[in-house]
């Protein structure tokens, strides 16, 4: 994950893709799917709701879209409250 | 005694929201506690089916710890909150958010106007209610105690109205009885007072005056015994609930005696 757009890995260059997720910056693998991107981060078996650019990405759909340079990626669960 | 306790709500006396029945009139929040395991117990021990829950970015760098809804008792009904958010969008964006997570349609719809006070935007409210309403949400507005609002969030299709009886957290009780029960008269859905709670009398209170339940969360996590207060709260509610049912006694400003005027040894 540390990987730079200007530092190829010794194997073949890989673009890169970034994205805003939670508010912070991060740099994904071009041509990763949200639902890599939920897995990549343990993820793959909670219970969250997904939104992409304001609309909300249904479970079923997250490995059909793709992550583009720019989305922003809200990542959200149910927290204690009143 | 619990059998004892469910024997006192028959069939006809549940809370009816939206075409759902639910035994318990009491509705618990699940923020501020010291831990999971208090807070599971003092939802058990309150008796209530439906418990509120807030709809929050999810913190990606904790690690392990599983997440409130394992300690919620089996079968709770969800009711996700709009917590925080202070325009009609910011509210329909997260109630969206919170259907798709919690697959079902059922939100409690705040929208905050003032951060000193928490108290409600009510015309934000009203436009947010509106929209939710028509994409299938059952809405359950926390409000101002204005009976005039109440009627508009009924007429726009709300399934419940509830008043704040004082600030959110505060724990002051019930300070707006006499707006209560105009609201009260001026509504036909349920109504239930959601906020202000400060100890077991002022459940019995809201529930005395008419009000349909009650909605707390800081007056049990944060009592010195939360196990305890949930309790006294399930209690109180219930108490309440058949005090209003029983219909009080006239107020009267001399003396009644209650014993034979006559027959007094000489």
């Amino acid at each position: 994950m540390q990987g730079r757009v200007d530092t190829p890995s010794s194997h073949a260059y890989i673009g890169r893709v970034l994205v805003r997720l939670n508010g912070e910056p991060r740099e994904v693998p071009a041509g990763w799917s949200l639902a890599r991107l939920i897995e990549d981060l343990g993820l793959a078996q909670a219970r969250l709701a997904v939104e992409r650019n304001r609309e909300i990405v249904p479970k079923a759909e997250r490995a059909l879209t793709a992550l583009c340079e720019g989305d922003v990626i809200e990542v959200v669960t149910f927290v204690g409250g009143g | 005694m619990s059998e004892r306790f469910a024997e006192a709500v028959p069939e006809a006396e549940m809370l009816t929201l939206a075409g759902r029945s639910f035994r318990s009139r009491l509705l618990v929040g699940t923020g501020k506690y010291p831990d999971f395991p208090t807070m599971r117990q003092a939802i058990e021990a309150s008796g209530a089916e439906i418990v509120t829950v807030a709809v929050r970015r999810l913190d990606l760098k904790a690690t392990g710890d599983r997440s409130l809804l394992h300690w919620l008792p089996q079968g709770s009904t969800l009711l996700p909150n709009t917590a925080g958010c202070q325009t009609a969008d910011e509210a329909i964006r997260t109630c969206r958010l919170a259907r798709e997570l919690g697959m079902s349609d059922l939100v409690k719809l705040e929208v905050i106007g003032d951060p000193r006070t928490l108290f409600p935007d009510t015309a934000e409210l009203l436009a947010a209610a509106k929209t939710l309403v028509k994409e299938g949400f059952v809405v359950l507005p926390y409000t101002t105690d204005d009976p005039v609002v109440a009627k508009r969030l009924e007429d726009v299709g709300c399934a419940a109205i509830m008043p704040l009886g004082a600030p959110i957290g505060s724990g002051l009780g019930l300070q707006n009885r006499v707006n209560l029960e105009i609201l009260l008269e001026t509504v036909k859905v349920p109504v239930l007072v959601d906020a202000g709670v400060g100890t077991a009398s002022d459940c019995a209170v809201a529930m005395e005056l008419g009000c349909a339940g009650v909605l707390l969360n800081s007056a049990i996590a944060g009592a010195r015994e939360p196990v305890r207060m949930a309790r006294a709260m399930r209690l109180a509610v219930e108490a309440g609930r058949d005090a209003f049912l029983a219909g009080r006694m006239p107020r009267r400003l001399h003396a009644s005696a209650s014993s034979p005027p006559v027959g007094l040894v000489a």
